[in-house]
């Protein structure tokens, strides 16, 4: 026989029982807009949020420990369970950063996929995000459109790399496989479909009585709080900052093709949808340039340095020296010098940075992830106050958290 | 309840091997008058601010500052020098090698398109002072810092556990941090939920995530084997093709051949 269960849920010493008329709700952990496991602390007056206290943690799966514990290597498929929903780009960032460490140039046929699978996955995580967004608002209809569509840039994804959702599509060095025959065939009728199916969002949302009722002045954060809050990507766009990395400080092939970053002094919920709606076609127009730039490359994948990366298969098999090499890879992991590397990249959710202190051990002896949804998920404290409790899904919602990374 | 973990050495995993003569290379730290911008920047800090190191690695300015200074220097920076964006903050452990914290603060000017990152050393015992109102990012970042490295922060004002449990022993991102439990974690939870009296009926937890029981039958492991809760494993393959002989009633039987799968999107 079972007893009673001993767990003792902690309060934070929260007075439920008040005698000022206000009510203290608890929101989440296990709630449906909270995308994933957020608690929030809501002190209400009525319908009005006076306090809000967000709790994360939920979710803490301890990445940065096991970073420091495994090799550089191993820590790449770790970095998918990140940011879910757009998986390469935290591969990308964190190969990236290891990238500048040991100082390797990426061969261009593995820049030009690579920034291929980054748009795709830009525009994978920006359906999500509509996609879920609507549903919060009340748009049903929404949803299943952008699922349909987010379900072709996945099947492109899956025609790669095998995989939907955790794609680890990137390696330190470059990428593991050239593209699928006929890949970039399938992927140029799916920009070519795309900007139809982008319309018909528009056009069923942006004069929407409701869509605009719901977005329009809720979740205003001026420029001085998003800068202070330490906002990016689309939130600090969307506050009349123009600044994406990708523009400023451009890697991979960001400086050799033509693209407009969006942005608006509107502050507001709906001016960050008109930004996420831009920014996908943007991703089209760069994917469109990446497209011809495949063919002039040269078939290299994988950059050169035996003393940090591993030679192709056949020469692994075929001569002795690589096998080596291989191995006391494989095995001890690769040594970077002693230093230390902040990268930052632009992932669809904002500023995604990989803080590497290197003591030129196999092992990092400290690595930091700047997630923007953790810095986008502090704001909230000050955003939802004199805010309707129907609004509150409305600002999380459109904030794009997603605790993968939060809690890391 | 959990306990508080005594060992203070450094548990994270080693190299198995490491060559007698190997010398790590170091990054090259560069000068800050090689950047115009950053050689003004520094210049500027020089003035008021004790900067006990300064350089550029990998394109970003490092300056290594005296801990009291932490919040006027940034407060410097943000107003006098426009890096309006804190990026990022936290820490890193050297209590073994030498007593001290780590802590650096990643910087961002938009107008210069520059980055700078503060670093500064603590000891243990001492605190750092809180740079929250400068930057209000600081607000969960300092206590991350304190949640999983343990660093202390003067007049934060909110100054708790975010990220791991409130009841939490420990700052597990610090070098002495244990990676597994130990005997008494494996009944943690049975005594927790259940007491210590059914240490018998349930068994120690396991803690192993990789751990595959081949004659486990209960949670079906034996892949393509699989036999009825509580019955005894079996060798003969299991049928895995679901679909009734003759259709299920009222449900046209499945055909695979039948079925027809979309190459290209319509």
């Amino acid at each position: 026989m079972q007893q009673v269960n001993r767990l003792k849920p902690f309060f934070e010493n929260l007075n439920f029982d008040r005698e000022d008329n206000r009510m203290v709700v608890n929101f989440g952990p296990q709630h449906p807009s909270a995308h994933g496991q957020l608690r929030l602390i809501l002190e209400l007056d009525g319908e009005k949020v006076t306090k809000a206290i967000p709790d994360i943690g939920y979710l803490h799966r301890g990445m940065e420990k096991m970073a420091e514990n495994m090799i550089y290597n191993e820590f790449l498929p770790t970095t998918d369970r990140m940011d879910y929903i757009a998986a390469t780009s935290n591969n990308y960032g964190f190969a990236y950063s290891v990238e500048k460490l040991i100082g390797v140039e990426v061969p261009r046929r593995a820049k030009v996929i690579r920034t291929m699978l980054l748009e795709i996955n830009r525009i994978i995580s920006h359906l999500f995000w509509l996609a879920t967004h609507a549903l919060d608002v009340g748009a049903m209809t929404i949803f299943l459109y952008c699922f349909r569509e987010r379900e072709f840039a996945m099947d492109l994804m899956e025609d790669y790399c095998g995989a939907r959702l955790t794609h680890s599509a990137v390696r330190i060095g470059g990428v593991p496989l050239d593209l699928p025959n006929g890949w970039l065939d399938k992927l140029s009728v799916f920009i070519s479909e795309l900007p139809k199916n982008i319309a018909d969002y528009e056009g069923l949302l942006d004069q929407n009585r409701i869509w605009k009722m719901r977005l329009e002045d809720v979740g205003v954060i001026s420029k001085e709080d998003a800068l202070s809050w330490g906002c990016s990507g689309v939130v600090l766009r969307g506050s009349g900052v123009e600044w994406d990395i990708r523009k400023e400080e451009p890697y991979e092939l960001y400086d050799e093709v033509d693209f407009d970053v969006p942005y608006t002094d509107r502050c507001d919920s709906y001016g960050r949808y008109k930004l996420y709606m831009e920014e996908m076609r943007q991703s089209v127009r760069i994917l469109k340039q990446l497209i011809p730039m495949y063919a002039q490359t040269e078939p290299q994948i994988m950059a050169h340095a035996p003393q940090y990366i591993s030679a192709p298969k056949e020469q692994i098999m075929t001569q002795n020296y690589s096998l080596m090499q291989h191995f006391v890879l494989v095995t001890q992991g690769m040594r970077p010098p002693v230093g230390e590397v902040y990268a930052p990249t632009e992932s669809p959710k904002g500023e995604l940075g990989f803080y590497i202190n290197s003591e030129g051990d196999p092992y990092p002896y400290r690595l930091k992830v700047r997630a923007p949804s953790f810095w986008h998920t502090s704001i909230l404290q000050e955003l939802l106050v004199d805010h309707y409790i129907a609004d509150v899904t409305a600002i999380i919602g459109n904030l794009n958290v997603v605790f993968g990374e939060i809690d890391r | 309840m959990m306990r508080e973990y005594k060992n203070r050495k450094n548990q994270q995993k080693k190299a198995y091997y490491n060559d007698r003569f190997w010398v790590a290379p170091t990054l090259p730290k560069l000068d800050p008058q090689e950047d115009e911008i950053f050689e003004q920047d520094y210049k500027a800090l020089k003035k008021s601010f004790k900067i006990k190191e300064a350089y550029i690695q990998l394109g970003q300015l490092v300056l290594v500052i005296n801990p009291q200074d932490n919040k006027t220097v940034l407060e410097f920076m943000k107003n006098e020098l426009d890096y309006t964006f804190l990026s990022e903050l936290s820490a890193s452990d050297y209590l073994e090698k030498s007593g001290e914290f780590e802590i650096f603060y990643q910087l961002l000017s938009i107008s210069k398109r520059k980055r700078a990152r503060v670093k500064c050393r603590i000891k243990e015992d001492s605190a750092i002072e809180s740079v929250y109102t400068v930057f209000k990012s600081a607000d969960w970042a300092e206590r991350e810092m304190f949640d999983l490295v343990g660093v202390k922060v003067n007049n934060h004002y909110n100054l708790k556990r975010i990220i791991m449990p409130d009841d939490w022993h420990g700052h597990p991102l610090r070098k002495a941090y244990p990676l597994q439990g130990d005997e008494a974690a494996q009944w943690y939870e049975v005594d927790k939920i259940f007491g210590k009296e059914y240490r018998d009926v349930i068994g120690p937890e396991q803690r192993d995530s990789a751990r595959v029981d081949k004659k486990d039958t209960k949670n079906f492991a034996r892949i393509f084997h699989e036999v009825p809760y509580g019955e005894k494993p079996s060798d003969k393959p299991t049928k895995q093709d679901y679909q009734e002989e003759d259709g299920v009633f009222f449900i046209d039987e499945f055909k695979k051949e039948n079925s027809k799968v979309l190459n290209t999107r319509r």
